[in-house]
C-alpha cells in the first residue's frame, strides 16, 4: 500500500505550470464543506502514502500526505501516543495532508495547541515546480522563515504537501469525563476561574444544558479534580462525537457556524442554536441567518465566523491590506496561480 | 568569509546620504531622539553576539508608534535599510547594525498594556522584558511560559523576532506556541495585525511565518502573550552517569514512559566541572555526564511522575539519582546548570556558544564527532544540552588574544552546526541565524529552498530594506560558501556560477 508517487505529483505539477491549468488539490475530500468550490484538474494525494519515520521516544512522526489520517492515528495509538490537537477526520478517508491544510483542531485545542503547532517540518511542490523540504524532524528550529507551519490552514493555496513531520505526545494516563449541570453563564464564569488554576481540564463543552468536561492527567491529579468539582461522570465517547460533528446539535437542518472568540467574551445572543466548545472560545452555531448578521456579531465579540458550506461566504472576509498582503505571499510562492486558486478567498 | 556585510556577496546597499537623511529625520519628527556622532553610536555596535561590530549610520530611539510609522515611510521613500533592535541580547547577530543603516531602537516601548486574568493573555508593548510579562502576571497566579536565559534583560519583541525558546521548550512550547496576536508595522509603515483574541485568525498563518523572521518582514509594535497558570509544584532529579551514552538513552527511556518532563538537561564532563567550581550546586565531579529532570504540575501527578522517573533512570544505568530534598536544593540544582555559560566563562578567556539541534537518537554520534573536531582544532568545547527537545548548546573554548584561536573557534563551530545537519537535524533551534550562521544556511537548504525564502522576503519586502543581509544568505554567498565546503559529496549549488 505505501508508496511513494513524490515525483509522480512533481511531475503532474510541472505539467500543470507548463499549460497553466489549474490543479485542485485533494486528499480524502473530506473538508470539501469549507473555502469554495475550486475549478481545476483534480490531483489525488491518496496514492503517495505511508509512514515513513516514527520513533516513539523522539515524539515525532513522518508520513506522506496521502497517509490515511485514520492508519496515523492507530499507529500512533499502539504505542500510547496521539496527535493533541485532536484533529477533525469529518470523513472515513481523510488525509494527514488535508489535515494540515484545512488546520482543524479538535476539543483539545485551547489546553494542548493547534495542528499548526504540532507542524514541525513539511516537504512542497511548489509554483516554482520544485520539491522542497521546510523545517525538518527537531523540536526546535529556526532557520529561514517558518515555512512549515505556514502550510497549516492555508488549504493548499501556497503549495502541494507531500509530506509532513508532525511532534506527537503520550496519551494521558487516565481520561474521565464530567457533566455538572449549569447555565451558560455559570460555566463561562466558572471556566475563567478553572482556567487560572492547575487543574487537568482538556475539552470543555456546554450544550445549553449542562457544562461537559473532559479530565486527563495522571491518576491522582484526575481523582483529586472530580472530588473537587462534583458533577456525574459520563462516557467519554462524547468527546469523540464533539470532534467528529456527531452530536444531535450538528444534524439539525441550519447551516453550520464555527465562531472563534475570545475566552472570555462570555455569553452571546445569537440568532440560532449554539453549543460552546473549546471553554468558550469556539462556538458552534446552527443558523439560517444572513452571513452579514452572523459576522457581524462575531467580529464585535472580537472574533470571526466560518460558514461550513461552500461558497463565497465560508471564509470570513480580509481587510483590505491583509488581502493585499496574502496576494503578494501567493503570487510569489505560486506565481501562475495553480494551486487551488480562489480556495480560500476568490482572488487569491 | 568575513561576517560583516559584504556587498560583494550579500548584495549592494543604497547609498544613503547622512546629513541629509539626519536632516530630513529632524524636520519631519523634530521629538524623535537620533543619535548620530560616532560616540553615541558606539554603544550599539553590537547585540549579544559581541564578536562582530559595525557602527550603525544613525540611531533612531522612537517612543511613540507614530514615531516610527513616520519614520519606516521617510526611510521607504529614501531607500534607507532599517535594522530593529529590542533589549539587543540576541546572540546571532540579528540586530548587528549596518553602516549604511537605521538602527531602530525599540526598548522605550516599555509598558505593559494589560494584563487579562479572565482571558489569559497580556497585551505588552515590544520592549518590555520577557520577564516582566511573568511578574505582572504573577498576582493572579499566572505566568509567561517561554523563558530564555537572557529573560531578565531580552524584550518581548525580540522574542517575537527570533521565535526564542529557553528549557521548558518541550512541555511549553517556543514563543510561536505562546502568542495571540502580533501587531507590525510593515516596510511601508502600514500597520498589519496577525492573529487575533481568539485562538485563530481567517486566511493564512501570517503569525506562524512572522514568528522567527528576525526582523526581515516588519516591526513588531505590540504582542499579546497567552499566560498560563503556575504549576502547584515543581520538582527536579539530579541523575549522574558514566557515559554520554547512558545520559542520552535514559533521555529515550523517560519519553518512551510516557513522561514530559517540564525540562530536561545534560551536561558532559567539563561543564559539570566548570558549574561546580563556579556555583557548587553539589554535581558529582567525576560522571561524565549529569541530567536534570524537573517535573511540574498537579502535586500528586508530580509525585508519581518523579517516582517513575526515578525507576526509569536507575534502569538505563545512572549510578546515582537525588530528588531535590527542599526548594533550596530545587534552585541550587538548576544554578549551576543555569550559569554554565559564566561558570565556562572563568576557565577560558573566550568562549563561543553555539546552538545547533539534532534528532536525540544521534547524540552520542553528535558528541563523537564534537570530541574529534575539538582534537583536530586543538580547541576545549564544554557541551550544555536541552536533552528533551534536542537543542545542543557546544561551548567552543578559546583565547582571542592568541593568533588564529578565533579564526579556529569560528570554523570548528561551523563544521560543528554541518554536523547537526548532516544527522537531520538544524544550525539553530532558538538563537536564530541572524549574522552569525548566514554561512551555515547554505548547508542546511539548497539553493531553490533559499530562492523560495526570498520570495517570501520579496511579498512583504520586495526592495529589502528591513535587517538586510540577515537571516537568509544570497545564491552568490552561498556559491562562494559551497566553493569552500562539499556538502554530502556534492557541491551544493551545482547550477551556479563560480566566482
Amino acid at each position: 500500500m505505501d508508496r511513494d508517487l513524490g515525483q509522480d505529483l512533481l511531475e503532474q505539477v510541472n505539467q500543470a505550470l507548463n499549460r497553466r491549468t489549474p490543479l485542485h488539490i485533494q486528499g480524502g475530500n473530506s473538508k470539501a464543506m469549507l473555502g469554495r468550490p475550486v475549478t481545476g484538474q483534480v490531483i489525488d494525494t491518496r496514492g503517495h502514502r505511508g509512514i515513513v519515520g516514527y520513533d516513539p521516544t523522539e515524539l515525532v512522526l513522518t508520513a506522506r500526505a496521502g497517509t490515511p489520517l485514520r492508519e496515523v492515528e492507530a499507529t500512533l495509538y499502539e504505542a500510547g501516543q496521539m496527535l493533541a490537537c485532536e484533529p477533525p477526520h469529518l470523513g472515513p478517508e481523510a488525509t494527514l495532508g488535508g489535515m494540515v491544510a484545512a488546520g482543524l483542531s479538535g476539543p483539545r485545542r485551547p489546553w494542548a495547541g493547534s495542528v499548526r503547532d504540532y507542524v514541525l517540518g513539511t516537504r512542497l511542490i511548489t509554483g516554482h515546480g520544485k520539491l522542497l523540504r521546510f523545517g525538518g524532524e527537531v523540536m526546535k528550529n529556526v532557520a529561514g522563515y517558518d515555512v512549515a507551519r505556514l502550510m497549516a490552514g492555508s488549504f493548499g493555496c501556497l503549495g502541494l504537501l507531500t509530506e509532513v513531520s508532525l511532534k506527537v505526545l503520550p496519551r494521558p494516563r487516565q481520561c474521565l469525563g464530567l457533566r455538572l449541570e449549569m447555565s451558560t453563564q455559570q460555566a463561562l464564569a466558572a471556566l475563567a476561574e478553572w482556567g487560572r488554576q492547575a487543574l487537568p481540564i482538556s475539552a470543555a463543552c456546554h450544550d445549553g444544558e449542562a457544562l461537559h468536561l473532559r479530565l486527563e492527567g495522571g491518576e491522582g491529579s484526575v481523582r483529586s479534580a472530580r472530588e473537587r468539582l462534583g458533577g456525574e461522570a459520563f462516557d467519554t465517547g462524547f468527546w469523540q462525537d464533539l470532534r467528529e460533528q456527531r452530536l444531535a446539535f450538528f444534524t439539525a437542518p441550519a447551516t453550520l457556524w464555527r465562531l472563534s472568540l475570545p475566552m472570555a467574551c462570555g455569553a452571546l445572543e445569537l440568532p440560532g442554536q449554539q453549543l460552546i466548545d473549546w471553554g468558550g472560545a469556539q462556538r458552534w452555531l446552527k443558523s439560517d441567518a444572513p452571513a452579514s448578521i452572523i459576522r457581524a456579531l462575531a467580529a464585535e465579540a472580537g472574533g470571526h465566523a466560518t460558514a461550513y458550506a461552500p461558497g463565497d461566504d465560508s471564509s470570513a472576509p480580509l481587510g483590505p491590506l491583509m488581502l493585499r498582503y496574502h496576494q503578494a505571499l501567493k503570487r510569489q510562492l505560486d506565481p501562475q496561480g495553480v494551486f487551488n486558486p480562489g480556495r480560500l478567498y476568490a482572488h487569491l | 568569509m568575513n561576517i560583516l556585510y559584504d556587498e560583494r556577496v550579500d548584495g549592494p546597499l543604497p547609498a544613503v546620504d547622512k546629513p541629509a537623511l539626519l536632516a530630513a529625520l529632524r524636520e519631519a519628527l523634530p521629538d524623535l531622539q537620533i543619535l548620530h556622532r560616532s560616540e553615541d553610536l558606539k554603544p550599539y555596535e553590537c547585540d549579544g553576539l559581541s564578536a562582530y561590530r559595525s557602527l550603525p549610520l544613525l540611531v533612531a530611539l522612537p517612543e511613540r508608534l507614530e514615531q516610527v510609522q513616520a519614520l519606516m515611510r521617510l526611510c521607504h521613500q529614501r531607500g534607507v535599510p532599517v535594522v530593529a533592535r529590542g533589549a539587543g541580547t540576541g546572540l546571532s547577530g540579528g540586530a548587528l547594525p549596518l553602516s549604511q543603516g537605521i538602527l531602530l531602537v525599540m526598548a522605550r516601548f516599555n509598558r505593559i498594556l494589560e494584563v487579562n486574568p479572565q482571558g489569559r493573555f497580556a497585551r505588552v508593548q515590544p520592549g518590555v522584558r520577557n520577564l516582566a510579562i511573568s511578574q505582572a502576571a504573577a498576582p493572579h497566579g499566572l505566568y509567561y511560559a517561554p523563558d530564555p536565559s537572557s529573560q531578565i534583560a531580552c524584550s518581548i519583541g525580540g522574542n517575537v523576532a527570533e521565535n526564542a525558546g529557553g528549557v521548558h521548550c518541550l512541555k511549553y512550547g517556543l514563543t510561536v506556541h505562546n502568542l495571540l496576536k502580533v501587531e507590525i508595522l510593515t516596510v511601508e509603515g502600514e500597520r498589519l495585525v496577525l492573529g487575533s483574541d481568539a485562538l485563530d485568525s481567517p486566511g493564512f498563518d501570517l503569525l506562524a511565518l512572522f514568528t522567527g523572521s528576525e526582523g526581515m518582514l516588519g516591526v513588531v509594535t505590540e504582542v499579546t502573550v497567552k499566560l498560563l497558570p503556575r504549576p502547584q509544584v515543581t520538582r527536579v532529579l539530579l541523575a549522574s552517569f558514566d557515559s554520554v551514552e547512558g545520559a542520552g538513552g535514559a533521555v529515550a527511556e523517560i519519553i518512551g514512559a510516557g513522561i514530559i518532563p517540564a525540562g530536561l538537561e545534560m551536561m558532559d564532563n567539563l561543564a559539570i566541572r566548570a558549574a561546580e567550581d563556579f556555583i557548587h550546586a553539589g554535581y558529582p565531579l567525576d560522571a561524565a555526564a549529569i541530567l536534570l529532570c524537573e517535573l511540574d504540575g498537579v502535586e500528586a501527578d508530580v509525585q508519581d511522575d518523579c517516582a517513575r522517573v526515578d525507576a526509569v533512570l536507575r534502569k538505563a544505568g545512572a549510578r546515582e539519582v537525588r530528588l531535590a530534598c527542599d526548594e533550596a536544593e530545587r534552585v541550587r540544582f538548576w544554578a549551576g546548570r543555569k550559569n554554565a555559560f559564566p561558570a565556562v566563562g572563568r576557565i577560558s578567556p573566550d568562549y563561543y556558544c553555539m546552538d545547533g539541534t539534532i534528532p536525540r537518537r544521534e547524540l552520542p554520534r553528535v558528541l563523537k564527532g564534537i570530541s574529534a573536531l575539538s582534537r583536530q582544532y586543538g580547541l576545549r568545547v564544554a557541551n550544555v544540552f536541552h536533552a528533551g527537545d534536542g537543542n545542543l548548546h557546544p561551548l567552543i573554548l578559546f583565547d582571542a588574544n592568541l593568533p588564529g584561536e578565533l579564526e579556529r573557534a569560528e570554523a570548528i563551530g561551523g563544521q560543528i552546526l554541518e554536523l547537526c545537519v548532516a544527522v537531520g537535524g538544524s544550525i539553530t533551534g532558538e538563537h536564530g541565524v541572524g549574522r552569525e550562521k548566514i554561512n551555515q544556511m547554505c548547508a542546511q537548504f539548497n539553493s531553490d529552498e533559499i530562492t523560495l525564502f526570498h520570495a517570501v522576503k520579496a511579498a512583504f519586502d520586495p526592495r529589502g530594506l528591513l535587517n538586510p543581509g540577515k537571516n537568509i544568505p544570497t545564491l552568490q554567498r552561498c556559491a562562494e560558501f559551497g566553493a569552500l565546503h562539499v556538502h554530502h559529496g556534492q557541491l551544493p549549488f551545482p547550477d551556479l556560477e563560480r566566482f
